[in-house]
């Protein structure tokens, strides 16, 4: 039987031992991890904006240069302005700060679409993603979930193609301008759905109604704290950015 | 492994089959059936396990003399969850695709019963060359099971292996469906079942 001094000392050489451990480990490798969640959120801004397939996989270094070339991040305030000097990077998905990030596509000088990212509720976890409209601020470009604890096969399915897909083309704004966003279905569309409902739903996944339930909500709301911006858009007034 | 003799053979070999540890100890099951809708992750989610768990009987049977007993299962599980941290992080920097995949069943190690269970049984009780052949011999024994009811899980739900088709599409074509139910926790549940049943057909084990 050991004395009580014998078991406190112990415990605490093995505690401290295993902190050092940890702690060294854990410094050791936070530039490889940093780097890899950074390139996790490029090659997602990529694919939502259409300039990246997960079908073909690409290696990092051309992921990389295919993002400076392309991607110009840049923030708006709340009345859709441009903050200047401020970065995405600045501002954490997060935050409940006013100052929004939003991703440029750039095709030779010209933007031909925005990225912004999206997050919310689904059944059991937070979704993240990343949705793309065109350059018109109304016609979505692309759509992307990089994150979420959605059942896999059910609300993990957000993930697939077949789903995200299905966002391409549709229009986030009512034929008379209001901003709608773009509805999850319970099941498939209806084929004889009004053209007007067609643009503005997407099949859901079957198994899975809550989870494009939750989609449909914040997908509205996140989209509501970017209408002035995509208003000034659509008004032919887009933003002015550097060397573009 | 040629100096081995039968004896320390057994060490490894036991919990490979006649002693497994899920399918004999049924411990380990959670994992079992969340990691296994894909080979990669199941494959990577079974090396982490077989790296803790050796390393983890390993440590803690070089310590056994000196561990207070009061204190004992405290100080296994501040070296089993060091070293699962260790992997997680490790795994976030070598392969974040799948890691992101496992998100927190890697974590969830330090819960596994197989890896206190073999600290508590085997590791304080002999010496550390016998200890890290039962960690690996455990380890061995779940990643096996896991593999194998990951391959069904693939193959049927998915129609692939390791993330290639493997079904053609000439049957898809004619007809053929993935099955739907093998993307899911049951689907695990009814191939560990088939397995256990196989395996005891096969060794003739009844539960006493």
């Amino acid at each position: 039987m050991h004395s009580n001094g014998y078991t406190i000392g112990f415990a605490l050489v093995v505690c401290v031992t295993c902190s050092v451990v940890l702690a060294l480990t854990a410094g050791g490798l936070r530039p490889a991890i940093e780097r890899n969640i950074a390139f996790d959120i490029q090659r997602n801004i990529l694919k939502a904006v259409d300039l990246y397939n997960p079908r073909t996989p690409q290696p990092p270094a051309v992921i990389s240069s295919l993002y400076t070339t392309h991607i110009r991040g840049f923030v708006v305030d709340g009345t859709g302005r441009i903050v200047p000097g401020k970065t995405p990077d600045d501002i954490s998905a997060e935050s409940n700060s006013d100052l929004l990030p939003v991703f440029a596509r750039i095709d030779n000088q010209t933007i031909t679409g925005y990225c912004i990212p999206i997050s919310g509720m689904g059944l059991w976890s937070t979704l993240y993603g990343y949705l793309a409209l065109r350059a018109d601020g109304e016609t979505v470009m692309g759509i992307t979930f990089y994150k979420h604890g959605e059942t896999p096969g059910l609300g993990g399915e957000i993930e697939a193609d077949w789903f995200t897909a299905n966002f391409v083309g549709k229009n986030i704004f009512s034929s008379d301008g209001e901003l709608v966003s773009i509805r999850v279905a319970k099941g498939a569309v209806p084929k004889d759905a009004p053209a007007d409902t067609r643009a503005h739903t997407v099949d859901g996944i079957s198994g899975a109604t809550m989870t494009g339930n939750g989609l449909t909500a914040f997908l509205k709301s996140d989209l509501e704290r970017y209408l002035p911006f995509f208003t000034a858009v659509r008004n032919g007034q887009p933003p002015v950015i550097q060397g573009v | 492994m040629g100096i081995m003799n039968k004896k320390t053979k057994r060490i490894v070999t036991d919990p490979m089959w006649d002693n497994n540890p899920i399918s004999l100890q049924v411990l380990g099951i959670c994992s079992a059936l969340a990691v296994t809708v894909k080979l990669d992750t199941a494959l990577v989610m079974s090396l982490a396990v077989i790296f803790v768990l050796t390393l983890s009987n390993t440590l803690i049977s070089l310590l056994r003399s000196f561990i207070p007993s009061k204190i004992r299962i405290l100080v296994m599980l501040s070296i089993i969850a060091t070293l699962v941290i260790l992997t997680d992080q490790i795994l976030k920097a070598l392969v974040y695709d799948i890691s992101k995949q496992l998100s927190v069943f890697v974590g969830l190690i330090i819960t596994n019963c197989i890896l206190l269970g073999r600290a508590e049984a085997y590791a304080m009780s002999h010496p550390p060359g016998k200890a890290f052949l039962d960690g690996l011999g455990n380890g061995l024994g779940y990643a096996w099971i896991l593999m194998a009811v990951a391959f069904f899980r693939e193959l049927l739900g998915a129609g692939k292996l390791f993330g290639y088709p493997i079904i053609p599409d000439m049957l898809y074509r004619m007809g053929y469906e993935n099955n739907g139910i093998m993307m899911l926790a049951p689907g695990a549940f009814l191939l560990l079942g088939m397995i256990i049943w196989v395996q005891r057909a096969v060794s003739g084990k009844v539960e006493e």
